[in-house]
């Protein structure tokens, strides 16, 4: 039993971290508005802006990939050594981001600053579209089967294979595309929201940014609404007791509709799906309309990170495979399943107590370096700046 | 090349990049660090000066640092997820722990260092410096946590049912000798590289006649920061080599090209081996070579006398007592047996399990137990795919043991000039020395990493796994793909990283410059 609740406790931490990297990612967001943005000054400001943040959304992926290694770890062997084309997709986009920011304006750096630029374009479609198709995968499956007994195979160990197009088929899949485009406008809406918060300027950036707001905003919510249809409606596995030996990972049911039933018998699934979504749908209102309003970023931020939590919970709670197997379900992944045991689970939930401090020194440095907005005469002076 | 081979060398390839940037991080954001302090202290502009530059050299180190690390952890997963799930019970704890304590606590305040000058108050931005600093030795620390468990896996117990191994002991992951001293030799080699950067960049500097008294302030701080590092280096690798002959003497064999090892063996301090020898023939092993009697018994076990085994000892099972006398014990061969009979039991537990047979259970597992230490093994067809590159794993030792001496002097050399004949620092023969030697830190460095890492092949978990078996379901083309990807990105960034840095050193302490 404590081995239940603890594995439920580790899902909620990934939950949690999977909310605050898509909040983050109004990093990335921002970055495929750069290109378009050709006064310099003002490209300036959004570079610097988001450039005080990169290293949180960045710190964050690799944290929860971390995290998913230490307390899922059949998940991190079965999605990144099977979906290898996406993962490495992914990786290489933010190896090239990482550098951009530090580099594009200093002199020496070989290839311009446009090039960087580019970077940070790429990094910012490439990221956000594919981290959401991996996300949807847990909903609408994967090609991979898993078997243990595999180990003992010399000519060939791999327990977790994976459809020989490795990854490619996940991102050509519709279903999984609808969710990364959604993504990517929820990043930029995110962004804009953001950069009306962040950066205090005189001309009509801020006009630009409500316009962005809107245009982004309605992108989002056809391609969420295309994504909340595609979910409620789909089936899925559910683990059922009977499952015995190595090779059976566990016994599976299939089940149409799973997602909306587990709505329906998660309450707070359900009510933190609606408030999120209505904070988000707020946000994009007062981000566009209300000319005063610099309060967006958190509203959206905040519904985004309830909306993804609730998103996590009913693909992961209520013996749901949030890892369904589209080649052989019964090969399909559940917390229970692919769960670390109950030692290095309980070891890392005392570890876990650390996230504490960490959120505080976090929002204290938040506070104390976006007290004051960014304005062109800081950009101007002098300092360190990207 | 197999698909093992191609994510050998991606992986490889990866973490050499990495720690070009990793020691310098390690280091220089402790110089930087001890550079604000006297900075808080005295409040003088001109070490504000030289606190900002050394900072920014930082700053551009630590981006290209960031890029190549990511990888590093992915991979684990994307090349080789056998492996990650077969001990990602107890090796993926490490890696969250690292991510939860360490990257966090860099990526917040690392934006305070640079932008919080006039956002935050000094005593504050002193604090987020020396935070960052924190920041990076723990992440080395975790992160060579996990590394020290694959070279000595201990704290766990392999649980047939689950087909895996298990975390039994977090303190014995955690505190293991292994790690212990993996942790205080690499961490302040760290220290080590930058001390001896910052002696080099403020000699380029001197020789230019710029910037003479922020370059000689910045030279006693890399002094006695190299000269401490380079003292708690030595102590942790006289430990680490106590730890790889115990727990790894196969390496230890191949790091000195010894195939007939003996009592009082003695320790070749400079050679050139024969290629034409190996395992099985009886050629002599090195065409040239420069010996200390006795040396490597007592750098093995502290004991003049102690036998040390040789490759062929290892993979004959024959050990010597101090009398010459031979003693037989385990050899590869027998090893190989035992461990195709724990994989076979664990074929019986199986079926047993699947079937409910309990006492079918309890006896396979019993002789799994029995067995299990020489788990690894059953993957090996033949001894000698245990014996890791020989030649590569023997010169990178000799080159890390030579310029690690040759360091050594230098930096005491240094700090003794710095502070009793400053004038000898204007001496172009010096300043050229002390460029030059930031090339041999480097190369130190990363011979290093490489002794322990190609000595202990063909081991990703030493005696449990090899990295035969560790592997993905991918094929080589798309290994050669990323490799090639790989390669070509990190060599990019690394000549931008390089030209800024030149640049940024050639502006001096003065502000920068920015390109409009």
């Amino acid at each position: 039993m404590q081995l239940q609740y603890l594995q439920a406790y580790w899902w909620l931490l990934i939950s949690v971290l999977g909310a605050v990297l898509v909040f983050m990612l109004f990093v990335q967001g921002g970055q495929t508005m750069l290109l378009s943005q050709k006064d310099s000054l003002r490209r300036s400001l959004m570079i610097n802006s988001l450039g005080r943040k990169w290293e949180l959304t960045f710190t964050t992926l690799v944290v929860f990939g971390g995290a998913f290694f230490a307390s899922f770890p059949l998940f991190y062997s079965t999605s990144f050594g099977g979906a290898y084309v996406l993962w490495m997709l992914i990786l290489f986009s933010f190896v090239i981001q990482a550098v951009s920011y530090e580099y594009r304006r200093k002199p020496g750096n070989l290839y311009g600053s446009s090039t960087y630029d580019v970077f940070l374009f790429v990094n910012g479609c490439v990221g956000t579209i594919l981290l959401g198709v991996a996300v949807a995968m847990m909903f609408f499956g994967a090609e991979f089967t898993v078997n243990k007994v595999n180990i003992l195979d010399s000519a060939s160990p791999v327990i977790s294979r994976w459809s020989p197009t490795r990854g490619l088929e996940a991102i050509v899949c519709w279903k999984n595309l609808v969710l990364g485009l959604a993504v990517l406008f929820l990043a930029r809406t995110q962004a804009s929201l953001y950069f009306l918060n962040n950066i205090s300027e005189d001309g009509s950036l801020s006009d630009k940014n409500r316009k962005s707001v809107l245009v982004n905003g309605v992108i989002f919510v056809v391609f969420f609404l295309i994504f909340v249809a595609l979910l409620l409606t789909a089936g899925g596995y559910r683990a059922v007791e009977g499952g015995k030996g190595a090779l059976a990972l566990n016994t599976f049911v299939y089940e149409p509709n799973i997602y909306l039933h587990n709505y329906l018998n998660m309450w707070w699934a359900a009510a933190a799906f609606l408030i999120g979504t209505l904070m988000v749908v707020y946000a994009i209102i007062i981000g566009a309309f209300r000319k005063r309003n610099i309060s967006g970023i958190w509203w959206s931020g905040i519904g985004t990170a309830l909306v993804v939590l609730s998103l996590f919970w009913v693909a992961g709670y209520g013996n749901t495979a949030y890892y369904p197997s589209l080649l052989d379900y019964q090969s399909s992944l559940t917390i229970a399943n692919s769960s670390s045991t109950l030692f290095t689970l309980k070891t890392m939930t005392w570890v876990s107590i650390l996230i504490v401090p960490v959120i505080a020194y976090i929002v204290c440095v938040w506070y104390k370096m976006d007290r004051a907005p960014l304005t062109p005469t800081e950009i101007e002076g002098p300092g360190h700046k990207y | 090349m197999s698909v093992v081979d191609w994510s050998r060398a991606q992986f490889a390839l990866t973490a050499m990049y990495h720690w070009l940037f990793v020691p310098l991080t390690l280091g220089l954001s402790v110089i930087v660090g001890i550079m604000e302090t006297i900075y808080y202290r005295t409040r003088s502009s001109e070490w504000l000066k030289i606190t900002k530059f050394w900072m920014s050299l930082f700053g551009i180190n630590f981006a290209i640092g960031v890029a190549t690390g990511i990888i590093l952890e992915f991979e684990f997963g994307t090349n080789w997820s056998n492996y990650s799930w077969f001990v990602g019970d107890i090796f993926g704890a490490p890696l969250a722990i690292e991510g939860i304590l360490a990257f966090f606590m860099e990526a917040t305040f690392i934006a305070v260092m640079f932008f919080g000058w006039q956002k935050v108050s000094p005593r504050f931005h002193l604090a987020s410096t020396w935070l960052t600093a924190l920041g990076a030795s723990i992440s080395a620390i975790w992160i060579l946590v996990a590394n020290a468990w694959m070279q000595y896996p201990a704290g766990m117990e392999f649980d047939p049912a689950q087909m895996r191994n298990v975390m039994v002991s977090f303190t014995d992951v955690a505190l293991s000798p292994v790690a212990i001293h993996k942790i205080i030799h690499t961490v302040w080699s760290g220290w080590t590289l930058s001390g001896v950067f910052v002696i080099g960049v403020s000699c380029w500097l001197l020789m230019r006649n710029r910037h003479r008294d922020e370059a000689i302030k910045s030279i006693k701080i890399g002094a006695w920061v190299g000269v401490v590092g380079m003292l708690v280096t030595l102590w942790g690798g006289d430990s680490s080599a106590v730890d790889v002959a115990r727990y790894q003497p196969m390496k230890l064999a191949a790091m000195e090209g010894l195939y007939e090892g003996s009592c009082g063996q003695e320790i070749v301090a400079f050679g050139i081996l024969n290629p034409e020898k190996t395992v099985t023939n009886d050629a002599d092993p090195y065409l040239f070579k420069i010996a200390l009697p006795k040396g490597l018994s007592f750098l093995a076990n502290h004991d003049f006398d102690s036998f040390v085994p040789g490759i062929n000892d290892l993979i004959d099972g024959v050990e010597k007592t101090p009398g010459g006398e031979t003693v037989k014990v385990v050899s590869y061969a027998e090893r190989m047996e035992r461990g195709k009979l724990s994989h076979e039991a664990l074929r019986r537990f199986d079926a047993a399990y699947t079937t409910g047979d309990e006492a079918g259970m309890e006896s396979a597992a019993a002789e799994i137990k029995a067995n299990y230490a020489d788990f690894g093994y059953g993957y090996l067809n033949s001894a000698e795919e245990a014996v890791p590159p020989v030649a590569i794993t023997f010169y990178s030792f000799h080159i890390m043991v030579l310029t690690g001496g040759y360091l050594l002097l230098f930096l005491l050399f240094a700090l003794w000039a710095v502070y009793r004949r400053e004038t000898l620092f204007s001496k172009s023969w010096l300043q050229w020395v002390a460029i030059l030697s930031i090339a041999v830190v480097w190369i130190c460095s990363e011979a290093g990493w490489i002794t322990a890492e190609v000595g202990r092949q063909p081991w990703i978990i030493q005696d449990i796994m090899p990295a035969s078996a560790a592997i993905s379901d991918i094929t080589v083309s798309s290994v050669v793909t990323t490799f090639w990807m790989f390669a070509v990105v990190f060599t990019g960034l690394l000549a931008a990283e390089m030209c800024i840095m030149v640049k940024r050193i050639r502006q001096g302490f003065d502000t920068p410059a920015v390109k409009k």
